[in-house]
């Protein structure tokens, strides 16, 4: 850009701030663009990311997180814990949904019903609530099934509904996938409190939300008055889109695209850390792997094996070829952003082919074996590339790997519980919903099929029962270094047994235009409330 | 005539069954559609339970009975990604992949038909080899690549046309199209140019061979030796004798056009039928891609038995080798 | 039918195949001397891919992630190694490209022998027995004419992967692809054998045969087939280069070769998202060989077929 155009701008932002009031009444179009749609509008149909995000727009809960990420008050004023068992909401008043009718507290113990109806993917959130009582109109008691002290920041994606139009609609089920049922008017209409109204929609082409006039906070720091959203599958196209000015923002930008954004003119990458660590793992359960040639044992329950698989990984390589540069090499299971993470304990030891394939020989497995590898091809960022990479860098210890790479529903539907865990080698990331390394412990690394229900997404089967111990202390600890120093001992004993081979956190990677200011947050949601086109 | 009729109907609807059969019993190895249904935190036992609300852990001859049924009105159950009925869905991304598809072909008449006249008459001039061979260059690249070029090219570099989608477009009761605006026409050029290519290059070949065999017939010959004017012959005599053919093999290449078009419209995030069938591939939604497969199988049986009656009104000698073929 | 050659039971059919007219042709016809060696080249490379590529892609110990993404040798920051670049694996691109040639050529002419096989066996039952049988086969035809090859490779594909074990997917999707691609072309060879049965089984000479008591399948085998040799072989030409087309669509949409052994198709899918990036070479490259192979098949095919067209001479 030149001097002259640049020194232009900055006198047209002057203008547009001195013009002030007048700008809500221009109309200010945002257009952006994600690989997928939100799958339904209905706020209780799907836990997904992606889908919650969006209705984030148009629905809002009794809390948020603020574009620094701290939770706040959205229809709730304030909060407290009156009991052990009971939170007290104090609700925002004067409040009204889109189509006109007051927000009161019979809207939100209607919503917290809806949770449990049977077409709801919410009932993680349903399950934290015993029940929910009506105090008066602007007061709402949450009661439930044990002392919770953090339930406010687990209320962020439960979105508020309004009772009187899901009725007067016939939509006070949750949208059902099994269809024919009526509650599915909420999955293509919606009626919130949020900063934007839904004008049209055709789902997988296009969405248009248009700006609520009436929206409570008036100091929203958007100043959109019309949002068209288009889901584009193709990287590439969405790259063109955002280049040739047809979208105004576009994510996720495959990273190797971020220098021609650099250049290009106009349009810019927006990167961050995202919390999501990217890992291998192993079958250490079964007595035989089901996709190897070695038969009659397992060679990944020898701790040596896995050992040399961590050396003759080079996450530095990954980092610099696969990644341009763009992730964080980890030596936990957790990134930076979660709670527990302990730096000191955040060490990746340099890649070592000569030692791992010493390792191997004294394992007994000097000529290496074969595995299968089971890898997404669509879910991670270059995640493909990323398993390709590391079968060329075990093939140099005499691994053989054969790359399954699959579209995330045919290889979910292969290594996940339903299918027996189904794998033998592979790659898998996970960002944990509550920011909080007890999530990431019991779902990845405690011991599997025990009474106590962890270890759901321990697809190796890694197993210490010491960890599970641990798993149950972390979880009601309330002294801060105590509970520290028990995650801590979790991941040094995940380290020392080689449970999985963490690999890096991958980068948020968003393109934007330089007409638009936006917010990224590090769970990679974007919020149109802090969206704000340039004059 | 009535029996004939009566036959390939009942031939008609036996293999709209089969491709229904098949189909059917092809998604049932595609993957599991569950997991693109439910998030992260769900549990087993819930994803159990929504496999047996669906009826997806009835014995497979029960499945399939109770997809023909609705099959056959029309009724092709709920999309498990959109959560909306399909036949919705079809409904509304049908008017886009038509336009594209017409709008395709017309593109390779109009171009084809010159190009393999020319090529004909002229066999040897230098022009006509560049025809063939540029035709040929253009085949020999995948369509998805011709694609990416062109949006890289007119898209990213000049900036001169839209790189996705179809621009605003305009309801005319159920049928949305985008021929009335200008960003609706301009968001069309690269789109049907990518899948026009390799129509052309066909209609161009096909009108070519076809030209070259009618003016070698004698009532070709006796015009020309009529002293009709040279340009008279070719265009109208020749042309005209040609055209039977053309005509017929674009009709039934229309079935190739739409199938193509998942390509293009997967590169051009073009909101139509082939892109609705191939995000549905991806996400296990079986629903649509069964209704996809069988609409398109209905679409070709219908085109075949339309272009099977008119070759008994044109040529009586077929009404009694009912075999078909040539 | 085309009995250009006049047989002479003199000659050996090395002597009888340089005097012939065909061959005549193709000498005097410059663009068929140059596509088929063209054709050659790439043959004779992928056969002896090991011995010709400087490098081998395909063995994953031999190639180094810190290779990743390299210019090619005139440009700036390139290695002499890799003559035209590497590609975002830190494989050479021109070997990959010699041993891609190799796996889009082994799976085009496989799957076209498959449908040859496959279409010529149904053309001469459906034309020699008639009737029924005949009436139902060329029915199936007819819908699977106009049902798009894409679309039928994808779907039994998708099929075939669904019934075979998974461990077994890695080493059959080559196979599961050619099977693909071959039923989904084996219509046109039908239908011409056929027609050609058809004339063929009435003239007197099959009549005759089949008086003094030769087998229908001797007769199809020695008199009708060698008749019907020609059109098919000018399909079979034609077909290659769409069966090489055809799997490199596949790959696109999902269903090809696995990327660790990557076809030309594949690397040019894999190319496609570098483009933007400016590392056009990963795509650029491959993509002309593609066009080149698929060019000069495509003008063999053209130019066999006007050759075996007396009409045309």
């Amino acid at each position: 850009m030149t001097k002259l155009s640049k020194s232009l701008k900055a006198f047209l932002v002057g203008t547009s701030v001195l013009a002030g009031a007048a700008t809500a009444a221009n109309a200010e179009t945002f257009r952006w663009a994600f690989q997928g749609d939100a799958q339904t509008l209905d706020p209780h149909g799907l836990f997904e990311t992606f889908t919650l995000g969006f209705q984030g727009n148009v629905y809002e809960g009794l809390v948020k997180r603020n574009d620094k990420m701290e939770m706040v008050g959205a229809l709730a004023e304030s909060w407290e814990n009156i009991e052990p068992t009971v939170w007290r909401f104090k609700l925002r008043q004067g409040v009204k949904f889109h189509d006109g009718s007051d927000f009161k507290s019979d809207d939100v113990v209607f919503s917290v019903n809806r949770l449990n109806t049977e077409g709801s993917d919410m009932k993680v959130v349903a399950g934290l609530i015993k029940e929910a009582k009506v105090v008066d109109d602007y007061t709402v008691d949450i009661i439930t099934p044990a002392p919770n002290p953090i339930l406010p920041n687990q209320f962020e994606i439960f979105y508020i509904m309004d009772k009187q139009w899901a009725e007067a609609n016939k939509t006070t089920e949750a949208t059902n996938v099994k269809g024919g049922d009526e509650g599915n008017h909420a999955n293509l209409n919606a009626n919130g409190t949020g900063p934007f109204i839904v004008k049209s929609r055709q789902t997988g082409v296009k969405t248009v939300l248009v700006r609520n006039p009436d929206y409570w906070d008036k100091n929203m720091k958007s100043n959109i008055t019309e949002a068209i959203f288009t889901p584009i599958a193709q990287d590439a196209t969405r790259v063109a889109a955002l280049i040739s000015g047809n979208v105004d923002m576009a994510y996720p930008m495959p990273v190797q695209d971020w220098k021609r954004l650099d250049e290009a003119d106009g349009v810019k990458p927006l990167a961050g850390p995202e919390a999501r660590t990217i890992f291998l793992g192993f079958d250490q359960l079964r007595d035989e792997l089901t996709a190897s040639n070695i038969k009659g044992k397992n060679p990944f329950k020898d701790v040596r094996v896995r050992k040399a698989f961590y050396m003759a990984i080079d996450v530095e390589a990954i980092k610099d070829k696969v990644m341009r540069g763009a992730s964080i090499p980890s030596g936990l299971m957790i990134a930076p952003q979660v709670n527990g993470f302990n730096a000191k304990l955040n060490v990746r030891a340099p890649a070592d082919p000569a030692g791992a394939k010493k390792l191997m020989a004294d394992a007994g497995y000097g000529d290496g074996f074969e595995v299968t590898m089971d890898c997404p091809n669509d879910r991670y960022v270059n995640d493909e590339q990323i398993c390709q990479a590391s079968a060329a860098m075990l093939a140099k210890i005499g691994v053989k790997v054969n790359l399954l790479a699959q579209t995330k529903s045919k290889y979910f539907g292969k290594v996940l519980a339903q299918n027996n865990y189904d794998t033998s080698f592979f790659l898998l990331g996970w960002t944990p919903s509550t920011f909080d390394s007890h999530n990431v412990i019991s779902s990845l690394i405690a011991c599997r099929g025990g009474e106590d229900k962890l270890g759901a997404f321990n697809l190796g089967g890694y197993c210490n029962p010491k960890i599970n111990e641990l798993t149950a202390k972390i979880q009601s600890e309330t002294d801060q270094a105590k509970r520290q120093a028990m995650i801590d001992e979790v991941w040094q004993i995940h380290a020392d047994e080689v449970g999985h081979i963490p690999l890096h956190q991958q980068p948020l990677s968003w393109g934007v235009s330089d007409k638009v200011d936006v917010v990224q947050r590090p769970d990679n949601q974007f919020d149109l409330r802090y969206a704000v086109v340039n004059k | 005539m009535f029996s004939f009729i009566a036959k390939r109907l009942v031939q008609s609807v036996l293999v709209m069954l089969t491709v229904a059969l098949i189909a059917f019993s092809l998604f049932r190895y595609v993957g599991d559609p569950i997991n693109n249904m439910v998030g992260q935190d769900t549990t087993l036992e819930e994803r159990d339970e929504l496999k047996e609300r669906l009826g997806l852990n009835d014995n497979f001859f029960i499945q399939f009975g109770r997809f023909a049924r609705n099959a056959a009105q029309a009724e092709f159950g709920f999309s498990y990604q959109h959560r909306r009925p399909v036949s919705d869905l079809i409904a509304e991304r049908m008017p886009a992949t038509l336009e594209l598809s017409l709008v395709s072909a017309l593109l390779a008449l109009v171009v084809g038909i010159p190009m393999g006249v020319y090529t004909a008459i002229r066999r040897n001039s230098w022009l006509s080899h560049a025809f063939m061979t540029m035709s040929l260059v253009g085949i020999s690249l995948p369509t998805f690549l011709i694609g990416i070029l062109l949006i890289l090219f007119f898209g990213v570099v000049l900036r001169w046309l839209p790189t996705f989608g179809r621009g605003e477009v305009v309801q005319l009761g159920w049928w949305s199209t985008g021929l009335l605006t200008a960003s609706g026409l301009k968001s069309l050029i690269m789109p049907s140019i990518t899948l026009a290519l390799f129509q052309m290059t066909l209609i161009m070949r096909l009108v070519r061979s076809e030209m070259l065999e009618v003016m070698r017939t004698d009532f070709v010959k006796f015009a020309r030796a009529r002293g009709l004017i040279e340009r008279y012959v070719n265009f109208v005599v020749a042309l005209k004798n040609t055209m039977v053919p053309v005509i017929t093999i674009t009709g039934l290449q229309l079935g190739s056009i739409i199938a193509f078009a998942i390509i293009t419209e997967s590169v051009f995030q073009w909101p139509g039928m082939g892109l609705l069938f191939i995000q549905a591939v991806s996400a296990v939604d079986i629903p649509i891609m069964a209704a996809y497969l069988v609409l398109i199988a209905f679409f070709f049986v219908v085109i075949n038995l339309i272009v099977d009656m008119l070759y008994v009104v044109v040529d009586p000698r077929l009404r009694v080798d009912s075999a078909g073929g040539h | 039918m085309s009995d250009t050659a006049a047989p002479n039971p003199n000659k050996s059919r090395f002597a009888r195949a340089l005097d012939s007219d065909l061959w005549h042709n193709f000498i005097t016809s410059p663009v068929a001397v140059i596509s088929a060696a063209l054709t050659l080249v790439f043959f004779a490379s992928a056969v002896f891919a090991p011995y010709i590529a400087p490098h081998n892609p395909f063995d994953l110990a031999t190639i180094s992630i810190m290779d990743a993404s390299l210019p090619p040798a005139w440009l700036d920051g390139s290695d002499p190694r890799f003559v035209l670049g590497t590609d975002d694996q830190g494989r050479d691109i021109f070997s990959t490209i010699i041993f891609g040639a190799r796996i889009s050529l082994f799976v085009g002419f496989a799957s076209v022998i498959f449908s040859m096989i496959l279409g010529i066996a149904l053309g001469l039952i459906s034309g020699y027995v008639g009737g029924r049988l005949d009436a139902f086969i060329m029915r199936v035809a007819d819908i699977q004419l106009s049902f798009p090859a894409i679309l039928i490779a994808l779907l039994i594909d998708g099929v075939a992967r669904g019934v075979l074990p998974r461990e077994m997917h890695h080493d059959v999707a080559i196979y599961v692809l050619i099977f693909a691609i071959g039923v989904s072309g084996w219509v046109q060879y039908a239908r011409t054998v056929r027609g050609s049965t058809l004339v063929e089984k009435n003239k007197e000479y099959v009549q005759a045969a089949r008086v003094i008591g030769i087998g229908p399948v001797i007769i199809l085998w020695r008199h009708i087939l060698p008749n019907v040799m020609g059109p098919v072989l000018v399909i079979a030409t034609i077909h290659l280069a769409i069966a090489v087309i055809t799997e490199a669509t596949l790959s696109f949409l999902g269903v090809g070769v696995p990327p660790t052994t990557p076809s030309l198709g594949t690397l040019i899918r894999i190319g496609n998202d570098f483009l933007f990036s400016g590392e056009w070479w990963i795509t650029i490259f491959p993509g002309i060989a593609l066009v080149l192979l698929v060019l000069a098949i495509n003008l063999l095919g053209d130019w066999l077929r006007d050759a075996l067209n007396p009409k045309l001479r």
